[in-house]
């Protein structure tokens, strides 16, 4: 057993939760013309693209590359002959490598696996060659791992299979040899070899090869010494290189796989699995006949989401589809609200849709079969792929653009793939098909329409069936029997009813986990959302409403490799929830062959085993419908009385589910639930994620009832109920887009949930796959819970009229949940800091570390070992030394009122720990210290989505700068400032306008995977390289292996934030169910980083609910190295837990902006610094009594705890505690932590020369001016001079133009980064990603090489998320601009020739003036500036989103813009497209449409009256 | 929650009282009751807090933020269905409850604390006018019976909640009225004797039965007792008074508080005339020793009489009239309390010691005092210290003492439940508040010494759980 191996049995890192994310890119000659010279351009694209891929530990170990190329028949004919192997004509064999085991007796069992099955498929075995590979060249972790590469060379036996009149079928043998290497997979995977891991085929073609390994992009064509061989040919090229979140040495992840590579992150995965699974049963296949059977199963397990793409891709290839047709399937565009697509694509798309779900997910993939290429971009865009198009018929397409040096004159185009579109080229016709053509040629090949017009059946078309509304006898104790509380009633289903959305809430969560809560837990809570962070970025459902979809369509599945009329007979569903109503046309359907059958999920409470036998029953029954020919189930728990209680739906969905996936019936029906359990949104998503199609929550419907009959509720109940089912579909669009996901289809049975406290036979059987670390509770505990709720709703004695329990999860009550923060605890807090009382603080302690009563924590059921070897105090690092480790929480001044802000900012500065700015900026006045010492500059500056204030000198301004990933209250979401929040104040810190909404998107728009963040990371460092750079993520399964990717990407510190972390506003939902304890999170990350041998170069911090110097000491035993606080010091400062910050109503002045309130605020700076004392003579004293003497000692210690036997409560007596207490077993060579820094890799980048060439300008503010070449390699160019130029100017910078830079060339990612004042950047070339984010008053010109031909108002110039966060400065780009341009921008000036979708997202200031065409979904979230479209086609209306601006005419000043930028457009670039404008400009202006937020324009009407009352105040004077 | 600025935008506003010069004429409630606007305004102030600490302060979990906004949103009869899930009592509490709620209410950090005590009453009123307080027997009963002892305030609770359990309870009082110390120990004007009546009729109409007069110092009736019921609640109160054993104390004109309120609460409600025994304050120079609400009472009762003067004297020094930092919020302060009676004359002193009491002819004439200090010892412990030279006298006719209570009556019915005490004369429970003898529970100022009277709800509510748990194996009966 393998360390790996190890850590996945005893530890909390779990290999499916591997990420990678990678470059990828092709090269091809349209004509088909093969060559050398193409094989050497991809190769060379492969090394320029290696900044994109990373190393571990071992800096000469990659993560994986590899290239893809046609069979090199001249090549191998050379080779073999020499080999003595003889090789057939071309196209009769086939060959590819294998990876064998280094064991010479298990090496010979698998090449003789190969030649009996070959034999068995009547091919025929023509030898095996030994590939020549230069070991030396790989790093030693590789080295250790490297199987034995041998080529496998497989002969047509053209006798054999060939039918008469059998069709000419160019894949015949393709299918043959696929058959032949499944089954040799499935041979060696039954076997017994212990080297069985080193086994892998890569490929096995008769027209494709590839070269792959454990290798960095430059060490491919080193190690394989073939790849030198200049008789090496082909016409197309796929090469990739892998960026991994762990290092664990993995040959076989290496791309390109069989037919594609990808780059992104399916999120969908292990949905899609399942539903394989599933539909495994009804393949049948007429090309792969018997064969079908032996190959299964289709998807193999272990491998990367991207493998399992292959695995599947691969499947339906070879059994009839084309190749467009197989990525459109799977990788769908958003057809669903495009009111611009073709009717027969839409078709196309409707009916694969009804037959399978969409595998969604960032990506960019690019595939291959040989003959055509061809590349694809998820419905979202959310990965990078430029092309260029050269005179000379090559296509070089990739994640960036200048990976390979193509003189500018011969570039006939410049472009990018677009959001769900395809490029493709069919190397055999000679051409390149746009996407329009394939998608309709592709559409065109059957007659999708009429199919779905006779067979789809739309349930809206469905007669009403009105039923006879069937109450509940005795509501209230119904709502009892299913566990109902009045915080149920009153803060959440009361509010969503009320206004359509999700309620929103408060702080953190501070209730006992669900297994620990001696109180009836709904099954639900023990359920945490998962979200993604880093890998792939979660999306916008409001602001990109265009690609997420509620759509189902459900009913029996045929056989999906074929495609006939049927297969479309299945009913769409639009909205999930269903009213009574809704669900009685599904019962009594009958049309078109649609029954359903309702099963019950009551059982009999006095029965022995009761619920148990129930559970078996229902899975039975479900059974049985199939087989009597029905096609609906609705799993019902209507008619719970006295006698009878209802199973857990969840539990009931999920066993139902599973059990069909295992049986391969699942897609034979569709499951519906009746229940009376679901209330809110988490409820619902679950029950989706584990495979329910749509459910009708009856009981909640009741509820809104009686809430409207008491007088809560004013409102129509049809209007109430409208706003209740739009809440859920809101709040279940929330949950999928934080995963990424964009449709509720791909969602489904997904299982994107993390268990907290269920045993493992729960999950076995109900939620197969499904993480659960700690165990806890089973179905004897379950049932149990089941029954008391169901006691307390019927007792045997009925006392007065049953009023519903207090609930008190939201708001502390005494007979409610038990909360940390309480009366006693909160008060004794503040006393002890106040009157600086010891013995206060410990009757805090008590209340918070025993927790023998009340277990509410993971940490607080573990204890410390009494040690044999305890010291004295005075023996333990002092205080001073260990304050240096703490810091406070990221608490925005917004969120928090100033007096607060700041209070900590001097307290944490007196201490010498560390604040943090919170996302927003920070006023620069706080950057200088107070006369008496104090300081009240945060030392911590956070970068968030947003990016609001995060100007060059408020970077330089930082001893860390910390990106914001997630937050534990609400991972995965966005946040949003109501403009009545946004003051004078808050405004200006935020380089905002008051009043005007501040929108912070879900994901960073620079972040949409690893080696994004990992360039991130690279532009922060660069601007200040003096600040450390960490990285704040929440804790969930797998953020251990995301944080490996994190250090690798260089981040000097991860922050491991727990899911219970507090917020100044996120839905109740997310506080309560999304992210997990810290103690899993910090535990997993120490143990894969030590295991990775990267511990040692980075530093780990943990928050989210600490409040003790025991606390402390968990932490740092568990494996962190320094500490945050959050709540603690609010309290510490006055807060009592209102829990009213979202409100702006914080009557202790703490959490509010309100004027009134402020000054109510009475924290003092001491308060915090005698709270840090106190925690850390705790913790002393701790240590002390561990015998540690100083905190890196403790680090990781996990040997030093145990579990708390003695007070593990009820539900929790299974739960396991051995997986967070393990440690990993390494060599003692191998630190545990933090001892060395991390190389930037910025010791030799263009800004040392920048700043080198400007010290004139730098040291005396003199005009320079410089010319350069720029490639794609010469990244983030521009920040390291700005921060030099702020250092030294601040805020104000240097006169425009001081240091003007001219560059020739392809700019790499981030050009012009944080650009300062006084700087210009000029460059004639081309750019990729992240032109000037942040821009902080500096200056970008870009247009195309003066020698290059093509139009540039036709070509993509620069990249994807140009301007993000642009706080002031201008830009004229002559060219188009990829997607999200000028996103978040604040103030920006700039002239562009065309963009692509989401154009001025989330704008909120600043001027742009577009002279050519948009892309969709303009201005969605624009609060605020304006854009200047130039649409003389007309068009420019429906690509905008109107959700929030309105088109205008131009007035005069207007006009004065546009003609001022357009003129200096024209000035700087020479612009064709101003030049005509300018000529023309008095006609020509009229064609521009203006794009006005309405907000803004309110604001500035406002603005405008009250100068104008200024006035004339001033005349009256 | 329905005003979220209420705060900020209504000021607090306690309800008024009827002019001195009216109420000292007789015995009726000096307090106005508020006008239902103003209620409802009262209420917005609440912002339903997050952590709610009226709710952890009141001592039977008043669901607090719950029905303030209830009422403020006009929602009176589901106000007042949470207010009785947890006060069987709340027109009591809602007239004479010192609010330990609004001490913790968090407004009271930086503001004026919710009206919460009159905002109570407002809804139990307001309840009782429109009807929704109606009686409501137990549709089973269980065939057990238990005997609760006292019908004060912890014993009403005790039987309200065992007879909804099903129970068949009865109240056994010595006196001849039900209430307690509610009906003799607090004067009429703080609280209406009918009030009382109103709340014992509806628990008779739901089945508890009262035996008042009870002679429960008789040992075959106890034993009766113990023979006929299941369990027996005990919940007699603490009534022993403390006494000032110093010279002169045998002098006629000394009385216990308790003696005197009795007498005048028999007196105002028409039940005899007391000639030869009378306690009467009228033209008397009156001397109140003890400055608590019973001593208080005295000082209103005497007034009322028409005493020719009033003094009240204190022990300890006087109490500060807002909270020390020895003291934060949220915890109960002892302040310095101005009650309706102290409004209404008299005089006040603090930090007096009463040496002696002399007087003629057998009866007390004056008291004998010295000046105090308060310290501590070098142990810490507490230390009164006279001041020299501080010496002077009192003119008296009637002394009062209001000294307090030691502990519960130790009787002969204590002997006949064998129930044993414990070191500070209380009666000895465990945790489940069940005495050494099986069967036999305690609650309130019985158990816990002398206390608050929503602290006897809360502990009769308390003890009926353990009752119930004790006879039926589970109970359903909250335990807040």
């Amino acid at each position: 057993m393998n360390n790996r191996e190890a850590l996945e049995r005893h530890g909390l890192y779990d290999s499916r939760f591997e990420h990678d994310s990678c470059g990828v890119g092709f090269v091809c000659n349209i004509k088909g013309k093969r060559s050398n010279e193409i094989v050497r351009q991809a190769l060379e694209v492969l090394h320029r693209l290696s900044h994109r891929g990373a190393t571990g530990a071992d800096p000469k170990t990659g993560d994986g590359a590899g290239i893809l190329i046609q069979l090199p028949h001249e090549f191998f004919t050379a080779v073999c002959r020499q080999e003595k192997i003889s090789i057939p004509g071309q196209g009769d064999y086939g060959a590819g490598l294998v990876f064998l085991p280094t064991d010479k007796k298990e090496r010979a069992f698998c090449k003789n696996a190969f030649a009996a099955v070959i034999k068995e498929e009547h091919q025929l075995l023509l030898g095996w060659r030994e590939v020549p590979v230069d070991k030396s060249v790989i790093g030693e972790s590789a080295q250790e791992s490297q199987p034995v590469i041998e080529q496998v060379f497989i002969g047509k036996n053209n006798s054999y299979g060939k039918k008469e009149n059998a069709p000419a079928d160019a894949l015949a043998f393709e299918r043959t040899l696929y058959i032949i290497r499944k089954k040799v997979e499935n041979l060696i995977r039954a076997s017994s070899l212990r080297q069985k891991s080193f086994f892998y085929i890569t490929n096995i073609s008769c027209r494709t090869f590839s070269y792959k390994g454990l290798l960095m992009p430059h060490q491919v064509d080193t190690f394989f010494t073939d790849l030198c061989d200049d008789r090496l040919q082909s016409a197309l090229c796929l090469v990739h290189s892998r960026y991994s979140t762990n290092t664990f040495p993995t040959w076989d992840l290496a791309q390109p796989f069989r037919f594609l590579a990808h780059n992104g992150e399916i999120n969908t995965l292990r949905g899609n699995i399942n539903w394989m699974q599933a539909r495994q049963g009804l393949l049948k296949s007429a090309l792969l006949g018997k064969e079908l059977k032996k190959i299964l199963p289709i998807v193999v397990a272990g491998g990367s989401d991207s493998a399992t793409l292959d695995n599947v891709f691969e499947l339906l290839l070879l059994s009839g589809r084309s190749l467009a047709h197989v990525m459109m399937m799977l990788i769908p565009s958003a057809w669903e609200h495009d009111t611009q697509m073709a009717a027969k694509v839409k078709n196309f798309y409707k009916y694969h849709i009804s037959c399978m779900e969409p595998w969604d997910g960032p990506a960019a993939i690019a595939f291959t079969d040989g003959r055509s290429v061809g590349a694809v971009l998820d419905r979202n865009g959310l990965r990078p792929a430029r092309y260029i198009i050269t005179k000379q018929d090559t296509v070089v397409m990739a994640s960036e653009v200048g990976v390979l040096d193509i003189a500018p004159e011969d570039i006939m185009s410049s472009g990018r793939l677009e959001p769900g579109k395809i490029f493709f080229i069919d190397t055999q016709a000679g051409r390149l098909i746009d996407d329009k053509e394939v998608k309709e040629t592709i559409s065109g090949q059957k007659p999708y329409g009429a199919w779905l017009k006779e067979y789809l059946v739309d349930f809206d078309t469905l007669p009403e069936k009105k039923i006879r509304e069937v109450k509940e006898k005795d509501l209230p104790v119904s709502l009892k029997a299913f566990g109902y509380t009045r915080e149920d009633l009153k803060i959440i289903i009361k509010p969503m009813a009320e206004t359509g959305l999700e309620p929103i809430g408060s702080m953190g969560n501070d209730i006992p986990h669900a297994v620990l809560s001696p109180n009836p837990q709904l099954l639900y809570t023990y359920f945490k959302q998962l979200f993604a962070q880093v890998t792939n970025p979660a999306i916008d459902p409001i602001r990109e409403e265009l690609v997420m979809s509620l759509f189902s369509f459900i009913g029996p599945a045929k056989n999906l490799l074929e495609e006939t009329p049927q297969h479309c007979h299945k009913l769409l569903i639009k909205h999930p929830i269903l009213t009574n109503d809704e669900l009685e046309k599904i019962k009594k359907i009958k049309i078109n062959g649609f029954r359903t059958k309702v099963i019950s999920l009551l059982f009999e409470v006095s029965e022995k085993n009761g619920f148990r036998k129930a559970l078996k029953r229902v899975c039975a029954d479900a059974e049985d419908a199939i087989k009597e020919g029905y096609t609906f189930i609705v799993l019902s728990d209507r008619g719970v009385n006295k006698e009878y209680a209802g199973l857990p739906a969840l539990l009931a969905t999920g066993l139902v589910h599973h059990h069909l996936v295992r049986k391969s019936l699942r897609t034979q029906i569709g499951i519906f639930i009746e229940s009376a359990e679901p209330r809110e949104v988490h409820h619902f998503a679950l029950l989706f994620g584990y495979g329910a199609d749509c459910v009708n929550p009856y009981l909640a419907f009741e509820a809104i009832g009686q809430l409207i009959n008491e007088g809560e509720l004013s409102l129509e109940p049809k209007a109430a109920l409208k706003n209740y089912g739009k809440s859920i579909d809101k709040g279940i669009l929330k949950i999928l887009s934080k995963m990424g996901i964009s449709t509720l289809q791909s969602y489904r049975g997904s299982q994107i949930f993390e268990a907290l406290g269920l045993h493992q036979e729960v999950i076995d059987l109900c939620f197969s796959g499904t993480v659960s670390r700690i165990g806890g509770a089973g179905l004897d505990t379950i049932a149990q819970e089941t029954l008391l709720r169901h006691r307390e709703a019927y007792p045997v004695r009925s006392i007065d009229a049953p009023l519903l329990s207090s609930g008190g999860l939201y708001q502390w009550r005494r007979d409610g949940e038990f909360h940390l923060w309480n009366p006693e605890s909160i008060a004794a807090l503040q006393d002890a800091v106040r009157k600086d009382d010891q013995k206060k603080y410990e009757e805090f302690t008590k209340c918070i570390n025993d927790q023998s009563n009340n277990p509410t924590t993971l940490r607080g059921l573990l204890k410390f070992k009494k040690s044999v070897s305890s010291i004295s105090l005075s023996e333990v690092e002092p205080v001073a030394q260990i304050v240096k480790r703490f810091a406070t929480g990221a608490m925005s001044f917004g969120s928090i009122s100033r007096g607060a802000h700041e209070t900590i900012a001097i307290a944490m500065n007196r201490l010498k720990g560390k604040s943090n700015t919170g996302e927003g900026g920070e006023d620069p006045a706080r950057f200088t210290p107070l006369p008496n010492g104090d300081s009240k500059r945060s030392a911590i500056k956070q970068v968030a989505s947003g990016r609001f204030g995060v100007t060059t000198n408020y970077l330089i301004n930082a001893d860390e700068l910390q990106i914001k990933i997630a937050q534990g209250a609400k991972p995965g979401e966005g946040g949003q400032l109501p403009g009545h929040k946004v003051s004078v104040t808050i405004a200006k810190t935020r380089y905002t306008t008051p009043g005007v909404t501040l929108i912070s998107p879900p994901p960073h728009h620079d972040i949409y995977s690893i080696e994004d963040l990992a360039q991130l990371i690279f532009d922060l460092k660069n601007t200040n390289p003096r600040a450390r750079i960490s990285v704040k993520l929440v804790s969930e399964i797998g953020v251990g292996t995301i944080a490996a990717g994190v250090a690798k990407g260089h981040a000097d510190m991860i922050l491991i934030s727990g899911g219970d972390g507090g917020t100044g506003a996120s839905p109740l939902s997310s506080i309560k169910h999304a992210g997990l304890p810290w103690e899993l999170g910090i535990a997993e990350t120490h143990q894969t980083l030590v295991l990775n041998d990267l511990r040692s170069r980075v530093r780990l911090q943990t928050d989210g609910q600490m409040r003790t110097g025991r606390d402390v000491a968990m932490a740092a035993l568990l494996g962190a190295e320094e500490f945050g606080f959050c709540t603690a010091v609010l309290i510490v400062m006055g807060c009592v837990m209102l829990r009213h910050c979202q409100l702006n109503n914080c009557s202790v002045g703490v959490a509010t902006q309100d004027e009134i309130l402020e000054k109510k605020f009475q924290g003092r700076p001491e308060y915090i610094t005698r709270y840090f004392n106190f925690v850390i003579e705790e913790l002393r004293l701790i240590m002390s009594e561990l015998g540690v003497r100083t905190i890196d000692e403790m680090i990781g210690r996990t040997d030093l705890l145990e579990v708390n036997e003695a007070i593990i409560p009820w539900k929790a007596k299974g739960i396991d505690f051995s997986k967070i207490l393990y440690k990993p077993k390494v060599p003692q060579t191998v630190e545990t932590h933090c001892r060395r820094a991390q190389d930037h890799g910025i010791d030799k980048i263009m800004d040392l020369k920048l700043i080198e060439m400007s010290q004139a300008s730098l040291e005396a503010a003199k005009p320079v001016k410089l010319d350069l070449e720029i490639k794609n390699t010469d990244r983030t160019t521009g920040a390291m001079l700005s921060g030099e130029v702020c250092r030294r100017y601040g805020e104000t910078g240097l006169p425009e133009d001081t240091i003007h830079c001219a560059f020739k060339g392809i700019a790499g990612q981030s050009f012009g980064a944080w650009l300062a004042k006084g700087v210009t950047f000029e460059l004639e070339g081309m750019a990729n990603d992240y032109v000037g984010k942040g821009i902080s008053g500096g200056k970008i010109i870009v247009y195309p090489d003066k020698k290059a031909t093509f139009k540039p108002e036709e070509n993509i110039i620069i990249g994807n998320t140009t301007f993000y966060g642009a706080i002031t400065g201008e830009a004229y780009i002559r060219g188009v601009a990829g997607e999200r341009f000028c996103i978040r921008n604040s103030g920006l000036y700039t002239v562009v020739e065309g963009v692509g979708d989401h154009g001025c997202e989330y704008m909120t200031g600043g001027r742009v003036v577009v002279l050519g065409k948009t892309g969709r979904n303009f201005a969605a979230g624009m609060s605020g500036g304006i854009a200047y479209i130039y649409d003389t086609l007309e068009v420019f209306p429906r690509k905008c989103n109107m959700e929030m601006v309105e088109m205008q005419k131009l007035d005069t000043e207007d006009i004065e813009t546009i003609r001022q930028l357009v003129t200096n457009h024209y000035k700087y670039t020479q612009s064709q497209a101003a030049g005509q404008l300018l000529g023309d400009f008095k006609n020509k202006v009229n064609h521009f449409v203006k794009v006005m937020p309405l907000e803004y324009k309110r604001i500035l009407a406002e603005n405008d009256f009250q100068k104008k009352l200024k006035l004339e105040e001033v005349s009256d004077g | 929650m329905g005003d979220i600025k209420g705060f900020l935008k209504v000021k607090r506003q306690k309800s008024s009282y009827r002019p001195v010069c009216e109420r000292l004429n007789d015995f009726n409630e000096v307090v106005l009751i508020r006008s239902e606007a103003h209620s409802k305004e009262q209420a917005s102030r609440c912002m339903d807090c997050g952590t709610p600490f009226c709710h952890w302060g009141c001592p039977v979990g008043n669901y607090i933020p719950e029905w303030n906004d209830l009422m403020h949103r006009g929602q009176w009869q589901k106000a007042y269905q949470m207010l009785q899930a947890t006060n069987n009592l709340p027109e009591i509490t809602g007239r004479i409850c010192p609010a330990l709620c609004e001490f913790s209410c968090v407004l009271g950090i930086n503001d004026d604390p919710v009206t919460i005590r009159e905002n109570e009453l407002a809804v139990i009123e307001y309840a009782f006018a429109h009807g929704f307080v109606k009686p409501s027997p137990p549709q089973k009963r269980t065939g057990k019976k238990v005997a609760v002892i006292g019908s004060g305030p912890a014993g009403l609770a005790c039987a309200d909640q065992l007879n909804k359990a099903g129970h068949q309870v009865v109240v056994f009082e010595k006196d001849d009225a039900v209430g307690g110390i509610l009906t003799y120990g607090i004067p009429d004007f703080k609280l209406d004797k009918k009030i009382i009546r109103r709340r014992v009729s509806i628990l008779e109409k739901e089945g508890i039965r009262f035996k008042t007069a009870a002679n429960l110092s008789d040992r075959a009736y106890v034993t009766d007792i113990i023979e006929t019921f299941d369990a027996v609640s005990l919940t007699m109160g603490s009534r022993t008074p403390r006494d000032l054993a110093i010279e002169g104390r045998s002098l006629t004109g000394i009385h216990f508080a308790m003696d005197y309120l009795i007498q005048s609460n028999k007196r105002v409600g028409g039940k005899g005339t007391f000639q030869d025994e009378a306690i009467d304050a009228g033209g008397k120079k009156v001397v109140v020793i003890g400055g608590g609400d019973t001593g208080a009472d005295c000082v209103g009762v005497a007034h009322r009489q028409k005493a020719a003067c009033v003094v009240q004297i204190e022990l300890f020094p006087m109490p500060p009239d807002c909270r020390t930092e020895s003291v934060p919020w949220p915890k109960y302060p002892l302040l310095l309390k101005t009650s309706t009676s102290h409004e209404e004359g008299g005089q006040r002193d603090w930090a007096v010691l009463t040496k002696k009491f002399t007087g003629e002819k057998g009866a007390v004439k004056k008291l004998s005092c010295v000046r105090v200090t308060h310290g501590k010892d070098t142990q810490g412990c507490p230390v009164i210290q006279e001041i020299k030279g501080s010496e002077f006298e009192i003119e008296a006719d009637l002394v009062i003492l209001a000294l307090g209570f030691l502990h519960v009556e130790h009787g002969p019915l204590l002997k006949a439940l064998e129930v044993t005490v414990d070191k500070r004369g209380n009666i000895a429970t465990d945790q489940q508040f069940q005495t050494t003898a099986k069967g036999v529970f305690a609650a309130g100022d019985a158990r816990r010494g002398q206390s608050l009277i929503v602290w006897a709800i809360a502990e009769g509510r308390r003890c009926a759980h353990h009752i119930d748990t004790y006879l039926m194996g589970r109970s359903n009966l909250p335990v807040l």
